[in-house]
């Protein structure tokens, strides 16, 4: 074996972690990113070598979930590695210091790593009553937004709430929540990772798809990585060869349930959602919500809280069903033209329109990052 | 005198910020606010109440479990569902699962860097590290090469001058008592727990999809279904994987996390003397071992005025109002009155000065949550709550936990009306909760033997089965304490909702009598070596574990609709 002569590699064998555990892990993460294999050794390296980037996570109108998801990080060991490799300066969820101590470890990395730090928002920012609707030592969650993310090399947003306004911005948006990309409008480098909370497997595959190349990825129209966002679910569902033969679940429980069958009549999301839940799984890949028996509803989609509900009914299109069905908070569905996109593609429309998009050419420098869109109609 | 502001408070979910007088080297004021406010009730009216439990699920994703339970048990007392057998079982172990997990997690992730000084770590002999570990454990990681090792990365991770989250510390402060290796010890299992929780969550996954926010719940039973011959249905490798990861739990909490914690507490005993708060504690109950709404509870509710352990008496929900004299909201009956949250009238009103500020005042209103009361009472909720309600009731587990750990710290029963007493009542109960875990996994692997396979009372699911106008209650036991969900439903959508969360009974201001809240009550006379450094305060409000973004609600006047809502 070859002579390990960097500091994580001391860090990793005091910590038990041997080099092909190690490799493993940078073998694991080049399949997530949809790298050759040869990249394994690419990635290897960089984590060996490069110094540690120092990171803000910033919590606003957050419920948390996106932290808590990022500590069950795949791999117990990798998760480690991921800790060590970036040197997270503030976290209120976990940093040591409070009060204004907490406030000083901000302030020290805006003013002395200006342009060289990295942003991940987790919460959307209220813009309502002047911004007493979100304060961190008595500032508002828009002007620290504002002071962190101009200065910033890039904004990772956690979740939906961050990416598109979430929850709270779901209608009558009470607090006139807006998502990170909204709300400090001409953010340079912008990465949106939504889903409710972001999948584990996908933050940390971003972060070393960075380190390995001092790149970011491909994004799609809503600035999410081709890796994790390519697909919809539907097309990459364990359950679509029910789908396709007819078979569904037709009431909870049923004999259909039990085999595992299509969950589409009961509400599923799947087809017009974007995400690899599919392919990489839930907390290490031990399931996910397909997997469980309950329908995907749509979480990693903008304004999925009006969009995608009410959860228990069936997205329109395909024919048997009666798309007109009680469609009444929400008409996003209700039309002949995305019922028959289904039909053909297996679709819905906005699925649809995204896959179109991230099929253009896309970047691979720094992304141009416009505002995140509110909704994907044209 | 002087006034300190710690803001944020970190190492707790959600925004919290605690403005204090110090005088003579004590707690003389306090005053507890929350700075963050999302309207998700208001959101929710109108939506399809099988939804709901979706939404109020991520009012938190620190519990978050907890919400879409009380959500649920709501809506199904108001359209009268009752879920199968194996709906409860399934319930009851994903709800054990989380206050596990969560207990763990804010031991050791959130509140033992107010106790362990992770600097002094560096000066420990891995030698007497390994000592001190096997005195109080058989736990296998225990050798000098073990302990040498964490000495070493903590001491990489140091030369390197990037301290990441342990920057800006108290570190070194006179109130932190542990020695060397005690410090190095409780580095390492930091480290472990952070591995652990990550396995053992895996349950939430196997019966919710995913964690956080599982995805398995339904009005009405569990969408995950049960067969033992199909490979798409919880079967018996289900069964075995779950017993896997309990044993798993029952091991480290009882090797690690107990030790630990009797050996951290056993340098910290003047802490039972302090933090003690208002006296009245508050159970909803937890854990229904039988089908239906009487359904016995493990965890028993029940109320306690006044520290008195020999009278527990009877709860009585309709005694609940909530004031909002110092909160950011408006009652049309003004700020003199409480309103029993099936009545709930809220509009937010802030008031507080512009940001940025640099204080709030104390007289008027400071916080976005509302004053729960009892019977006009304030009333502290959560594990220590639990464990002093079934301790009076005479719940037998309870008691030999309990008098197990007052014996080994040489302390009487007074000691656990104290910040150090909340911290072991946590520690109980999640001993308690692993211990239990697998009697319901016994259950379900009993159901499905015998071809119980129900999973859903598919008899309510419809909405044209429900009446066109009811209310219901969904009560809870969160990891935080006593949790519950009030809903209105008209012609099948949600006319009003109102939640009363843990932290809201907690971390809730002042009242219309201006009595303070608990985590007011508990800071009074906490000692403060140096008001630049408040670890003090820390080590009290964390030890209630405050999950902020899960206290803040509001529900507006639905208006005539609400006058056709009838509570069954």
């Amino acid at each position: 074996m070859r002579r390990i002569e960097s500091a994580l590699r001391r860090e990793l064998e005091a910590r038990g972690i041997s080099r092909r555990d190690f490799m493993g892990f940078c073998a694991g993460m080049a399949a997530l990113l949809g790298l050759p294999r040869s990249a394994q050794a690419e990635i290897a390296k960089a984590l060996e070598t490069k110094l540690k980037p120092s990171v803000v996570w910033l919590e606003f109108q957050d419920c948390a979930g996106n932290t808590e998801s990022f500590l069950r990080a795949s791999k117990p060991t990798a998760a480690d590695v991921i800790l060590d490799l970036l040197s997270v300066d503030y976290h209120e969820t976990i940093m040591a210091a409070a009060g204004k101590r907490a406030e000083a470890a901000l302030e020290q990395v805006r003013t002395t790593k200006k342009g060289a730090y990295i942003v991940v928002v987790e919460g959307s920012i209220p813009t309502g009553a002047n911004g007493a609707y979100c304060t961190i030592g008595g500032k508002s969650a828009l002007q620290i937004a504002q002071e962190m993310c101009s200065h910033a090399l890039a904004v990772v947003a956690v979740g939906t709430c961050a990416a598109f306004g979430g929850l709270p911005a779901a209608s009558p948006n009470p607090t006139s929540a807006l998502s990170i990309g909204e709300a400090v409008p001409g953010i340079k480098t912008l990465i949106n990772l939504p889903a409710c909370p972001v999948n584990a497997e996908n933050l940390t595959a971003l972060i070393t798809y960075f380190l390995t190349y001092s790149k970011w990825p491909a994004l799609d129209r809503y600035n999410r990585p081709l890796f994790a966002y390519g697909k919809s679910i539907h097309d990459a569902c364990e359950r679509r060869a029910h789908f396709d033969a007819g078979q569904y679940v037709e009431r909870w429980g049923d004999q259909g349930h039990r085999d595992g069958y299509c969950l589409y009549k009961m509400g599923c999301k799947g087809p017009a959602t974007f995400q690899n839940c599919p392919n990489v799984g839930w907390n290490e890949n031990t399931n996910w919500p397909i997997g469980c028996g309950h329908p995907c509803i749509g979480c990693a989609e903008p304004q999925f809280w009006d969009r995608m509900t009410p959860f228990y009914q069936h997205l329109p299109g395909v024919p048997g069903f009666d798309a007109a069905t009680t469609i009444d908070r929400v008409g996003l569905y209700a039309t002949g033209a995305v019922g028959a996109a289904f039909a053909a593609h297996g679709l819905v429309q906005i699925g649809k329109r995204t896959l179109a998009k991230a099929r253009d050419p896309v970047t691979t420098e720094p992304a141009p990052a416009p505002a995140a869109k509110k909704d994907g109609t044209p | 005198m002087t006034h300190i502001v710690v803001d944020p408070v970190t190492r707790i979910e959600g925004h919290l910020r605690i403005e204090a007088e110090v005088d003579g080297g004590k707690v003389t004021n306090a005053m507890s606010s929350s700075t963050m406010f999302r309207g998700i009730e208001l959101i929710l009216q109108g939506r399809d109440p099988r939804d709901a439990w979706a939404f109020t699920q991520r009012i938190c994703g620190v519990c978050t479990t907890v919400h879409a339970i009380a959500s649920i048990r709501a809506v199904e007392n108001a359209i009268g569902a009752v879920p199968p057998p194996n709906a409860r079982v399934l319930r009851n172990l994903i709800i054990a699962a989380q206050c596990v997990q969560d207990h763990v997690v804010h031991f050791y992730h959130l509140h033992a860097l107010d106790w362990v000084d992770v600097v002094s770590a560096l000066s420990a002999d891995p030698a007497q590290t390994a000592d001190l570990a096997m005195s109080i454990s058989d736990w296998h990681n225990a050798s000098p090469t073990y302990f040498k090792g964490i000495k070493e990365r903590l001491k990489g991770f140091v030369d390197r001058g990037q301290l990441g989250p342990f920057a800006n510390a108290y570190w070194g402060h006179s109130a932190y008592k542990l020695p060397p290796q005690a410090n190095l010890m409780a580095v390492a299992h930091y480290l472990e727990a952070l591995d652990w929780q990550r396995e053992f969550i895996k349950l939430h996954a196997i019966l919710g999809g995913k964690n956080p926010h599982l995805q398995s719940f339904l009005v009405g039973g569990m969408a995950t279904p049960i067969d033992p011959n199909s490979q798409a249905a919880l079967n018996i490798q289900t069964i075995a994987a779950l017993k896997k990861l309990i044993a798993g739990a029952k091991e480290f909490v009882s090797r690690v996390y107990i030790p630990d914690l009797l050996a951290v507490a056993s340098f910290y005993k003047d802490w039972a003397s302090y933090g003690g708060g208002v006296g009245n504690y508050l159970v909803y109950g937890e854990y229904p071992m039988t089908d239906g709404p009487k359904a016995p509870l493990f965890l028993p509710s029940g109320v306690i005025r006044n520290k008195d352990l020999s009278k527990i008496e009877a709860l009585d929900t309709e005694k609940i109002t909530e004031q909002v004299k110092h909160s950011w909201y408006a009652y049309e009956g003004g700020d003199g009155v409480g309103l029993h949250p099936s009545k709930g009238e809220t509009k937010p009103t802030y008031t507080g000065p512009k940001p940025p500020y640099d204080t709030l005042d104390g007289n008027a209103k400071y916080s976005w949550l509302k004053s729960p009361r009892y019977d006009g009472l304030p009333m502290e909720v959560g594990p220590l709550a639990r464990m002093l309600v079934a301790y009076g009731s005479g719940h037998e587990k309870v008691k030999e936990l309990v008098n197990g750990a007052l014996g080994k710290l040489g302390v009487g029963p007074e000691a656990l009306f104290s910040t150090l007493g909340r911290v072991a009542a946590r520690g109980l109960e999640t001993a308690l909760l692993a211990e239990k875990m697998g009697d319901w996994v016994d259950e379900l692997a009993e159901n499905m033997g015998r071809g119980e396979l129900r999973i859903h009372d598919n008899d309510k699911w419809d909405p044209s089965t429900w009446p066109e106008s009811c209310a219901g209650a969904g009560f809870h036991e969160a990891p935080r304490g006593a949790l519950g969900h009030w809903v209105q439903i008209w012609k099948g959508k949600i006319a009003r909702y109102q939640c009363i969360v843990p932290s809201t009974w907690n971390a809730g201001p002042r009242d219309a009598n201006d009595i303070p809240g608990p985590y007011e009550a508990a800071l009074l006379g906490t000692p403060v070596a140096d008001p630049e450094q408040p670890i003090e305060i820390l080590r009290t409000v964390h030890s209630f574990d405050p999950c902020m973004a899960c206290g803040v609600h509001v529900v507006d006047p639905a208006g005539s609709e609400l006058a056709r809502v009838k509570v069954r």
